[in-house]
């Protein structure tokens, strides 16, 4: 459901007031939508509850005798449930503060700026570089989540109509995708040019434009399985998004431990086999199903989506591993003292935000 | 004047992307000198705000006075931090730079020096000036810890003016001193040695 806020009185200040047109533009067309209805509040705390028992498990089992339990298993586990702890906690909390998708915009772009930063930390540019990392960091992400943050709604600049909802698609895949060869070929240094350039443009395109596609979730106009305007707050589809890709990794690893044979590519990630694959899938695809009541999708619909997303997550962790093994390192985060980087923890959410977007973009809304 | 260069060390530890990590060796408020390879001039920044803030009141960089006396941002930075400018063009036989270094430390404090010379581009450090020699030879009670610092030529490279926010490190090393009749060459090459090792660490 989509209701506008009155902004009357605000616009007439600011056009009394001899602003720039932008400010104008956005609080005149900025349609605020309920994000987190009742559904999405309870998923919320059903998921905090769990994660503070998770927690509290973990801290138990960390005190336990080192021959009772397996202690690197533990603090893998505990760090993990730490960050997502922290990440729901600010997730709830920005859409508490109000019914604005732009806190949690700003939060996706933080985590896309940092996992960039570890990306192209282990990429190894050279100097010549400086001036294209300058504008990938400095002006296509920001400019990115700016986009997202603008929305789905025409915005007048000029005297023409733009709708930054249909630029986002394309600006990274297009104008950056260019720019950055050009830019390089600008500073002269032709030493593994393509190779180079091509990393630059993976690290922009998976860590920024992919993920910004979560967000983007937010500002969708959902159609329900009937055609109906679907009434319910869009935070349930990212939490139904977030949590079916989250889980399905939990899953994947449960069910390796449990039944774990085949490994799928032992030069690429040792942890990853055909029994976690297809134990992830199938669990995650239950676990979708039971929470279809957040989203505008009937349980066989969310059962496809939550089937999708695993795939997606599982196909983002193993292309991840894949990096980070040519790169000769154990964890995104190695530079940053043994810590497991923000890189890790997003990479399935990662692959799986662009085709989940996409997807439900094409079935369930009218924007095609 | 605090909260100035607590800000100060804030923010270049967030542009570098910074971690800290002390090897067989401890943040101490006793007399050193820190030694590093030396690939921008966010190095000093870096080196300065890594260090834990009762240690850094008592440390002082040693730096180009012709680079960080131009300008009014320059001027101001080296004034936070309290550096000992050095003329590089003007280096007299009786007001040499050692003297006026271990004059102006007294007592209580240390420096960070960066005995390549210069900024280097190269992937393999350069050979060690002599300085860090005679500057032990002449204070040997000194501890030298060496500093290793990573990808920060990658944040600013030389000739460039704005960072780009690539993560970096600091590595600081076991100290080392000048044994007792050590020739220079000798000296020199097992203090470039130890920081070239903790590239490794």
């Amino acid at each position: 459901m989509t209701t506008l806020i009155d902004l009357v009185n605000v616009t007439d200040w600011l056009n009394a007031t001899d602003w720039p047109g932008a400010t104008t533009w956005l609080l005149a067309n900025a349609a605020v939508a309920v994000l987190l209805d009742r559904p999405a509040m309870v998923l919320l705390i059903v998921v905090l509850v769990l994660l503070l028992m998770a927690w509290g498990m973990g801290n138990y089992l960390k005190k336990r005798p080192e021959a009772d339990v397996n202690m690197a298993l533990v603090k893998s586990f505990n760090r993990r449930v730490q960050a997502w702890l922290i990440m729901y906690l600010i997730l709830g909390a920005t859409f508490l503060a109000g019914s604005s998708r732009i806190p949690a915009v700003i939060l996706f772009f933080g985590v896309s700026f940092w996992a960039l930063r570890e990306f192209m930390t282990l990429t190894p540019t050279t100097s010549a570089d400086h001036r294209a990392l300058f504008w990938v960091f400095f002006v296509f992400t920001p400019l990115q989540y700016l986009l997202v943050g603008f929305g789905h709604r025409d915005y007048e600049l000029l005297g023409l109509v733009i709708n930054p909802g249909r630029i986002f698609i394309t600006w990274i895949p297009i104008f950056a995708f260019l720019f950055i060869p050009a830019r390089i070929a600008f500073a002269g240094d032709h030493k593994r040019y393509l190779e180079r350039t091509a990393k630059i443009q993976v690290g922009l395109i998976i860590c920024v434009y992919a993920l910004s596609h979560a967000p983007a979730l937010l500002d969708l106009e959902y159609i329900a399985a009937e055609g109906k305007v679907w009434e319910g707050g869009n935070a349930g589809v990212l939490f139904f998004f977030i949590i079916v890709v989250q889980m399905s990794e939990v899953f994947q690893f449960v069910w390796t431990r449990l039944l774990g044979k085949r490994i799928i590519a032992p030069a690429i990630n040792s942890n990853r086999t055909w029994e976690g694959l297809v134990g992830g899938m199938l669990t995650s695809t239950v676990l979708g199903t039971a929470l279809f009541w957040v989203t505008p999708f009937n349980p066989i619909q969310a059962a496809a989506m939550a089937l999708i997303l695993s795939i997606m997550g599982f196909a983002g962790s193993m292309t991840m591993s894949a990096v980070k093994r040519d790169r000769g390192v154990e964890d995104y985060g190695t530079l940053v003292e043994g810590h497991v980087g923000v890189l890790d923890r997003f990479d399935s959410i990662c692959f799986a935000a662009p085709i989940f977007y996409h997807v439900t973009r094409f079935f369930f809304t009218n924007a095609g | 004047m605090r909260i100035t260069t607590a800000t100060l060390a804030l923010l270049a530890k967030l542009i570098s992307g910074a971690t800290v990590r002390w090897v067989d060796c401890q943040p101490d408020t006793c007399q050193r000198v820190y030694f590093a390879n030396h690939t921008s001039h966010l190095d000093v920044l870096l080196i300065w705000s890594s260090l834990p803030a009762d240690v850094r009141q008592l440390t002082r960089p040693v730096a180009a006075q012709d680079y960080w006396e131009s300008g009014i941002i320059r001027r101001f930075l080296a004034k936070q931090f309290n550096a000992l400018l050095i003329d590089r063009r003007e280096i007299k036989v009786h007001q040499s730079p050692i003297d006026l270094m271990i004059r102006e430390i007294g007592n209580t404090d240390s420096l960070i020096v960066f005995p390549e010379g210069g900024r280097n581009t190269d992937p393999e450090m350069k050979e060690f000036k002599s300085g860090l020699y005679y500057l032990s030879k002449k204070r040997p009670d000194l501890e030298l810890v060496p500093v290793y610092i990573e990808n920060l030529n990658r944040v600013l490279p030389r000739g460039e003016f704005l960072p780009v926010p690539l993560l970096s490190s600091v590595k600081f090393g076991p100290p080392i001193w000048l044994e007792t009749k050590e020739p220079k060459t000798h000296f020199l090459t097992r203090a470039r040695e130890a920081v070239r090792s903790l590239k490794d660490v």
